[in-house]
């Protein structure tokens, strides 16, 4: 199946300080993974190592493998427009473009050669369709999408990644903007795409990631504690620091 | 001792005065600039050639000068100042580089303008031979007006939200792309309020004109033919006591055109500006 991650000894600095220490694990494709952790654990920038939007930083080095379908994603030939466009991010503050609706689901496959209006339109209709968002802007997506609601915009933000095909949606605690029934649809929104796609989030929402997640991560200090299957991890953690993070002892 | 109520009152007084003093200032200089200037203008007066070295006629020639030299000025200085501002903000990881270029566009932007016009007459006039020619002075407009789009052009570029740019990347687009397709129409609004503060200044520039277009009464036909704009005809019949009339009159219509374009052009802005 496509779209399996696997990170081996993974290292990386912010200059002199290390921000993530010897991480291992494997991301099983078709399935939705849950990081969790403290502020501050290195969550988000072990999120963003695998489409290299770490990249987009100065002083940020690393050592230790990354693969993508067992292609190594931090070898010199490795085309990185074409990883961002397989292994797409949602953001924690939605950021739709300062376009209407249409143009911003149809920027994806624009910039990647599409120019036949009746394709990109049907591509518009799909995505949006898949976002749960359709219904809610089929008259009107000539408007600008700044003027959608919050959680319409993390939809709209969620169907331009479907647009381009990606095979990994990495979600940066997409929900934590929201309110709750916005976040509600988001999650059933997650559930219904997979097995289609590899879904990794990492979310602050402990009752989040116990909903959704196939299997979760709990970081610490940017080192990993424990990973393994939801409900295990959830009722029987084997890592003291697991339980006290999941009680709720410390965060 | 005033309580604070009075004292606010006071400040309000103050202040208003203040303002109206300004609007009133305005208003006279306009006032007498009219009243001095209007009798002159009718239709010949703008859409014929001057006789008599000005005393009659009209001002066409200097009218169309104006533009083009403008235009030959935005040509060039648009596309290097908005270029540079790009890279400056986009691509340069260079940190002397970047300090390098803002500190000398600094130093272009504090030159007097009749300095430029001297350069410009020994290097274009003179050493490169355009003699006095559109040419000559278009490229020394570019070169006072180009601080001001770069410096305006980098602040409306930087104004863009980065979470635009890092969305556009995660989509799997270039910077390239990411730059012309979100970054600059985004900024849009604020680089053509460079570009309209740039062309008030091109306008009205006389000694720098004079001393690099020459001063041909004759409307020019090609880049290297000598023309006079509206400001330095307006200089010549002042100066040379040709006729005090019709120098009121031209500087009535460079101002109507002045006017008439920060108009047009703020209507613009506010139209390309998302809500």
């Amino acid at each position: 199946m496509v779209g399996k991650i696997t990170i081996e000894d993974l290292n990386l600095w912010y200059g002199q300080s290390q921000a993530l220490h010897q991480i291992n694990m494997v991301i099983p494709a078709g399935q939705v993974t849950a990081f969790i952790g403290p502020s501050g654990c290195g969550k988000s920038t072990l999120l963003r190592t695998f489409n290299r939007m770490n990249d987009l930083y100065e002083n940020v080095s690393i050592s230790g493998k990354i693969t993508l379908n067992n292609i190594n994603l931090y070898t010199p030939n490795v085309d990185v427009v074409e990883l961002r466009r397989q292994v797409g991010m949602v953001f924690q503050k939605p950021n739709p473009f300062p376009m209407s609706i249409f143009d911003n689901i149809a920027y994806g496959p624009r910039i990647h050669g599409e120019k036949n209006k009746k394709i990109l339109a049907e591509i518009v209709e799909r995505s949006l369709r898949q976002a749960f968002l359709w219904d809610e802007v089929k008259d009107r997506l000539k408007e600008p999408a700044l003027k959608l609601s919050g959680g319409q915009q993390q939809r709209l933000c969620i169907a331009r990644l479907l647009a381009v095909n990606s095979e990994v949606l990495l979600m940066d605690e997409p929900c934590s903007a929201l309110d709750p029934i916005s976040t509600l649809k988001i999650e059933e929104l997650i559930f219904e795409l997979r097995p289609k796609y590899t879904i990794v989030i990492v979310t602050h929402n402990l009752q989040q990631a116990g909903r959704i997640s196939d299997q979760t991560a709990f970081l610490l200090n940017g080192n990993l504690v424990e990973f393994g299957p939801t409900p295990e991890l959830f009722e029987n953690p084997w890592h003291k620091k697991t339980e006290d993070y999941i009680t709720g002892r410390f965060g | 001792m005033l309580t604070p109520k009075a004292k606010e009152r006071l400040a309000l007084i103050i202040l208003g005065s203040i303002a109206v003093l300004t609007v009133a200032i305005l208003a006279i200089t306009l006032g007498y600039l009219l009243a001095k200037g209007l009798p002159a203008i009718n239709w010949e007066f703008l859409s014929q050639a001057p006789r008599r070295m000005g005393r009659q006629g009209g001002i066409f020639p200097f009218i169309l000068s104006t533009f083009y030299l403008t235009g030959v000025a935005l040509f060039l200085a648009v596309p290097v100042g908005v270029g540079a501002a790009i890279y400056l903000t986009e691509y340069a990881k260079v940190r002397w580089l970047t300090t390098t270029v803002r500190f000398f566009t600094e130093i272009l932007a504090g030159i007097p303008s009749i300095v430029f016009g001297l350069f410009g007459f020994i290097f274009f006039v003179i050493t490169l031979g355009f003699g006095w020619s559109l040419l000559s002075g278009g490229l020394t407009l570019a070169l006072m007006i180009l601080p001001t789009i770069l410096r305006t052009a980098e602040e409306a570029i930087k104004t863009v939200p980065y979470s635009y740019r890092e969305g556009s990347l995660a989509l799997g687009a270039t910077q390239g792309q990411t730059i012309w397709k979100i970054v600059l129409p985004s900024a849009l609004p604020g680089i053509l309020t460079g570009i309209i503060l740039a062309v008030g200044r091109a306008v009205g520039e006389t000694a720098a004109v004079l001393l690099t277009a020459g001063s041909s009464v004759l409307p020019p036909l090609g880049l290297l033919d000598s023309a006079r704009s509206l400001s330095v005809h307006l200089y010549i019949l002042a100066v040379e006591g040709i006729s005090t009339e019709k120098a009121f009159a031209t500087a009535v219509v460079l101002i109507t055109l002045v006017l008439i374009l920060n108009f047009t052009a703020t209507k613009l802005v506010r139209r390309l500006t998302p809500q």
